[in-house]
């Protein structure tokens, strides 16, 4: 698992990669009420906005952490929210995704990189 | 703002303690929410009882700089001073009851929302007890100070602590801290003093649950707090929460769902004109009132259903059926206790209806709404029976 200075999170098995918030976003999000995901098929920039979570008191942006296109978005977190909050880097995924360039993957921070980083905020 | 500018409650250190999320609210620092978050916060106010520190207010006492010694008289004149700035009836208030009015500009725009008493006690008459806003206060003071002149002195309170306690359970909670206070009924306050400390009760809120709210002197403040919450019924409940209660209540937050803009009718706040001073016409911006209130209005604050789909928050377009951009969200955002979002924003009166079908837009996808009657939660207020 990679990880984003923005709190995703991303899994890559082949020429896919599941996406997701982590485990110190949904924390700091507190409870989700709805999340807005992309249709199969968008193609997204790595940077762009990827995707919307909706806590009880604010949206946020999720953004793709890599650069490719939908193949799927999580019905399971569309349907019950709080999914995102009891299991963020399991089944509370956001998006499948073809990723375009594998070389973005590894420059994102591996998990001691990405615990280093929070331990910064 | 830098966090150093910002002021603290007498509760600050007690919020820290508990984990409370501190964040820049009206020029203090107050909590968010605490380590269970605001859902699971709001859901137990509605059931049990919740305890907020509403300090950031601005509690203040009005009182007549000479007065006669008759109570009657005495309450005549403070209340004139008050009702050259607000449209409600201050002169007709019982001791002992507060109410909820309107200070307006010439244009019979809301400068602020705000509570004000009269005292129960006869030996207090000529005084008005005054709560305004967090982020208005001072433009307040200035105002009623200008318009008391030499008449009457103004004594801010909001170096206090002020404590709301909301939801079902409690009048149980408090009525075993301050016997006294249930006595009240809802819209009524008393002073009760307790260990040598003059506490000011009042049975109101924001939330629409029974409830109270106590002024505090700082110096006693963390350990009426702390008593509160050795009570198992009573949790710590942040700013969060206090929205989502208020918005489910159908109550507007000033800044929010009420600007200098809107005036007492649009805002669907004709219950605080009052008729005698609508008869007299004499109150800021009053032939405005008159006229939205005999039928010539532009807009009018409405309840929103969204039905499915994201929250649609403040600054959410409003559209007719046919897709017209006919309004706009003040205030919205997922509501607990109706189990899904609501909504509150302006719409020509034509619109206003409920059961009309509306459609607000958020990030440019149209979503479907219903107009609905206010409040999404109904009000569970302790009334006293008439005497």
């Amino acid at each position: 698992m990679r990880f984003t200075k923005d709190h995703e999170w991303v899994e890559v098995d082949g020429d896919i990669a599941t996406v997701g918030i982590t485990s110190y976003a949904a924390q700091q999000l507190g409870d989700v009420v709805f999340v807005d995901l992309p249709a199969a098929g968008k193609a997204v920039k790595a940077g762009e906005e990827l995707a919307v979570v909706e806590s009880v008191k604010a949206a946020s942006d999720v953004y793709a952490p890599v650069s490719g296109e939908v193949v799927e978005a999580n019905g399971e977190v569309a349907e019950a929210p709080e999914t995102v909050n009891a299991m963020p880097e399991a089944s509370g995924w956001f998006v499948k995704m073809k990723i375009a360039d594998p070389a973005e993957v590894e420059a994102l921070m591996d998990r001691p990189a990405y615990e280093a980083f929070l331990a910064t905020l | 703002m830098t966090d150093e500018a910002l002021k603290t409650t007498p509760l600050t250190d007690a919020h820290v303690a508990l984990g409370g999320k501190m964040v820049p609210f009206g020029g203090y620092s107050m909590p968010v929410q605490y380590p269970e978050g605001i859902l699971k916060e709001h859901l137990w106010t509605r059931e049990n009882a919740g305890a907020f520190d509403v300090s950031h207010m601005g509690p203040s006492f009005l009182e007549l700089a000479r007065k006669s010694g008759d109570g009657e008289a005495d309450h005549r004149a403070i209340a004139a001073i008050m009702e050259r700035l607000v449209c409600g009836d201050i002169r007709g208030l019982k001791p002992g009851q507060l109410r909820y009015t309107l200070l307006l500009n010439e244009d019979g725009g809301v400068i602020d929302d705000l509570m004000v008493g009269r005292p129960l006690r006869p030996d207090r008459q000529g005084m008005l007890y005054v709560i305004v806003n967090a982020g208005t206060k001072d433009g307040d003071f200035a105002l009623i100070e200008r318009a008391a002149g030499d008449a009457a002195r103004l004594i801010r309170a909001d170096d206090r602590a002020l404590i709301a306690v909301q939801g079902p359970k409690a009048a149980e909670v408090v009525g075993q801290i301050l016997p006294e206070a249930l006595d009240l009924g809802f819209m009524q306050f008393r002073r009760i003093d307790r260990d040598g400390a003059g506490l000011v009760a009042s049975r109101s809120g924001y939330t629409g649950e029974d409830g109270f709210e106590i002024l505090v002197p700082a110096a006693q403040a963390a350990a009426f707090w702390n008593r509160l919450l050795a009570d198992e019924r009573v949790k710590p409940i942040g700013l969060g929460a206090r929205d989502s209660l208020r918005l489910e209540a159908g109550l507007p937050l000033y800044g929010h769902d009420l600007d200098e803009t809107t005036s007492p009718a649009e805002a669907s706040l004709a219950f605080a004109v009052s008729k005698r001073r609508l008869r007299d016409q004499d109150f800021p911006g009053a032939a405005r009132v008159a006229a939205e209130l005999g039928g010539e209005i532009a807009r009018r604050r409405i309840g929103l259903r969204v039905l499915g789909g994201p929250p649609a928050r403040e600054g959410a377009e409003i559209a007719n059926a046919a897709g017209d951009v006919v309004g706009k969200v003040t205030s919205g955002g997922f509501g607990p206790s109706v189990g899904g979002p609501i909504a509150m924003g302006y719409v020509p009166p034509a619109y206003a209806e409920p059961g009309g079908k509306m459609k607000v837009i958020v990030r440019g996808k149209p979503g479907e709404a219903e107009v609905v009657a206010m409040p999404f939660v109904p009000h569970r207020y302790f009334r006293k029976a008439q005497a």
